[in-house]
């Protein structure tokens, strides 16, 4: 052999802190156009499809605001609990969205992954910045009541630090991909498991400060206020009304833990994301 | 440059396990993982059987590819053939990083492009420009590329009338023409190609073969090409290599590795198996020629013979077999249906007998592919894909002008010419 200088091996296994980013970076076309096709697709769905994500905050802050403010008498300190409630779901949702749109991401693309080599944490990517779109709707209609709220009189007026508002976001964002993505791997394996997912996320939206204050949770049940205080969710959704209503109680410390979890169940995500993505096609 | 090696195949072995998933992968996955954590072997690799499909293994764990190597080089055209479940497809799988070898390695110098089955990650709702460019993409090309070579993708497809409707709306036939059209113009330095051209039509299909040869001849790129068409095959490649069983069995020069192929496919002359009882089944097979060593003298009567069993009595048997060139394709048809003779209803073993008295195949290499079912309900109860090769001569029927030469013609035809004088 003359020269053994070769471009690239396939060989059984990969490093497991290969990240592999210059190849997603190399493919970072197709992301746009996997974001592209999902916009395009949502808009080309039945009227019902994009009504959804109007009627679905909405109607989930209604029933919110009647079973845990008016029968449970949770105080939400001045600020109409429909639009406190509205903006815990609004971010919620996009979480929730992400997340059950990334853990499908191999038994959905099954027939295209069995085809054409890609970088597969490209279609996880894609998803969550199309999700984006749909964040933005349910923001919209948040911003919609926020006004008719002001205009009716209401003493409301978001935080001075509003534009860190979209480092939350991401941050859901985060949160949900790199969760989705562990899941995903693990669906090829015990394909039960999606049954367990809905039902987690049911759980997790009651453990992550959607519809009360993380106040309350300290005050009423001390001895169990840890599932709340060490849940990032919770924090990234009490931060959001803090900065979109000026309420809630947010500590530095408690912002930099959430960050660190965040990013390493993001690191974690990709690792098992990319040691399933080698050989998944031989067991799903 | 050319004789530089692109693509290096290094003792690639690919093990799959049988049978249904889930139930013991999480027990097996515990024990690899607790062989692993006392610095033990994986206890599941070791086993394993060759991966041939009749017969049966005693393990639940198969090679479907085992010690494989070879090498490509810059600009050639590699041929990959093997019956169905020889390996191909899961070469071509490890070759495009689909899916990851158990051992071994393969190293390449060039980008890797996959032609599997086309038509990839098409969306129904999008028009046909939005799915070039979706579909190049996903091949690995940048929407810069793709927009330099829109108009030559659009032209090339014949699509261009219907490049702004949804893809929705075309027809089979259009949605691969786009498809292969994108591919095509895909610049990998390696490019795999798998059964594409079975689809399309016969000017299609030409363009695409001419598309191949120019990708590998004009641009110097290597391509890998796989397909059951020895005609195909033949006319592109330039060496082939022929999967067996999960191994390599010949790697080299075309010609002689479609002859390989094709007298190993075919080296069934007598075919005989057991009856397992439950269905109609073809017991036994098996060609008459007017010499021997199945060589058949044109012009002579040929006789080709079945032995079936029927378990129970059935209405509707049909019996029929093709006589295939040496190309496995088929010249004829003949069949026996239950309005011919109905003698075959009743429970037993039946032997039939196809008497041809003077087949018109011209010289070359024939053999028989059967099928056995059931005409109404359309239930397929045997199949012999290729048995009883023959050799057809033309012996002593020598012609004055010109010698018979292999290859001029398929059957000869009976005529008579009538020639006068009109001026």
């Amino acid at each position: 052999m003359k020269s053994e200088k070769w471009l690239f091996e396939i060989t059984p296994k990969s490093g497991l802190l290969d990240l592999k980013l210059k190849e997603v970076w190399r493919y970072r076309d197709l992301l746009m156009l996997f974001v592209r096709r999902d916009v395009i697709t949502l808009y080309k769905q039945t009227i019902l499809g994009p009504l959804w994500y109007v009627i679905q905050p909405l109607f989930t802050s209604v029933i919110f605001t009647i079973i845990f403010n008016k029968i449970a008498g949770i105080e939400t300190g001045g600020i109409p609990p429909f639009l406190f409630n509205l903006a815990g779901i609004t971010i919620w949702n996009y979480f929730k969205e992400c997340l059950t749109a990334t853990s499908d991401t191999f038994k959905k693309n099954e027939a295209i992954f069995g085809k054409v080599y890609f970088p597969r944490i490209i279609i996880p990517l894609s998803l969550v910045i199309s999700n984006l779109l749909k964040y933005a709707i349910q923001f919209g209609i948040f911003i919609a009541f926020y006004i008719y709220y002001v205009l009716k009189g209401a003493v409301i007026a978001p935080n001075s630090y509003l534009l860190l508002y979209p480092l939350l976001v991401i941050c859901m964002g985060v949160l949900g991909l790199g969760l989705g993505m562990v899941i995903s791997s693990m669906v090829t394996k015990y394909r039960d498991l999606t049954f367990l997912v809905s039902f987690g996320i049911q759980l997790l939206m009651y453990m992550s400060a959607v519809m009360y204050p993380i106040a309350i949770i300290k005050e009423n049940i001390s001895d169990y206020s840890w599932l709340v205080t060490y849940n990032p969710l919770a924090y990234l959704i009490e931060s959001s009304r803090l900065l979109l209503l000026d309420f809630g109680e947010v500590n530095i410390e408690g912002l930099i833990y959430t960050g660190v979890v965040s990013i390493s169940i993001l690191f974690l995500g990709i690792v098992v994301f990319n040691r399933t993505e080698k050989t998944f096609i031989d067991t799903i | 440059m050319r004789d530089e090696v692109i693509l290096k195949v290094d003792n690639v072995s690919k093990q799959y396990r049988l049978g249904l998933r889930g139930t013991g992968t999480l027990s097996h996955d515990i024990n690899r993982w607790w062989a692993s954590i006392r610095g033990k072997e994986d206890p599941y690799l070791k086993i394993g059987d060759q991966n041939a499909r009749d017969t049966k293994g005693s393990s639940e764990y198969v090679w479907a590819l085992k010690d494989v190597s070879f090498e490509v080089k810059r600009g050639e055209v590699l041929g990959i053939i093997g019956k169905n479940g020889a390996g191909k497809s899961t070469l071509l799988k490890i070759l495009s990083q689909i899916t990851s070898p158990s051992l071994g390695a393969i190293k390449s110098k060039g980008k890797i492009a996959s032609l599997l089955e086309v038509g990839t990650g098409f969306h129904p709702e999008m028009t046909g420009r939005e799915n070039i460019y979706l579909n190049g993409a996903i091949l690995g090309m940048t929407k810069k590329e793709i927009t330099s070579k829109l108009t030559e993708i659009i032209s090339f497809s014949g699509c261009e009338r219907y490049i702004d409707t949804p893809v929705k709306r075309y027809s089979s036939g259009m949605k691969v023409r786009l498809a292969f059209a994108v591919a095509a113009h895909l610049e990998p330095d390696i490019l795999v190609v798998d059964e594409v051209l079975a689809v399309g039509d016969a000017e299609f299909q030409k363009k695409a073969i001419g598309k191949m040869k120019s990708i590998s001849k004009g641009e110097g790129r290597t391509v890998l090409f796989v397909s059951h068409d020895m005609n195909a095959i033949s006319t592109i490649t330039e060496k082939v290599c022929i999967l067996k069983d999960g191994m390599l069995q010949y790697y080299g020069e075309t010609d002689l590795g479609i002859k390989t192929y094709l007298s190993d496919a075919s080296n069934i002359n007598d075919y005989e198996v057991e009856a397992h009882n439950i269905k109609p089944q073809i017991v036994g097979a098996r060609v008459t020629t007017s010499l021997p060593n199945f060589i058949h003298e044109f012009g002579k009567t040929l006789e080709v013979s079945y032995d079936v069993n029927i378990p129970e009595e059935i209405e509707n048997l049909a019996i029929s077999f093709q006589i295939l060139d040496e190309f496995l394709n088929p010249i004829t048809h003949i069949w026996n249906f239950d309005s011919d003779t109905k003698a075959k209803r009743s429970a037993g073993v039946f032997t039939f007998n196809c008497i041809m008295d003077n087949p018109l195949l011209y010289m070359g290499n024939y053999s028989i592919r059967t099928y056995l079912s059931d005409s109404k309900s359309k239930e397929r109860f045997d199949y012999i894909d290729t048995s009883c090769s023959f050799r057809v001569e033309m012996m002593k029927k020598a012609r004055n002008d010109y010698q018979w030469s292999s290859g001029a013609a398929k059957y000869l035809e009976k005529y008579k010419w009538d020639i006068n004088k009109s001026l």
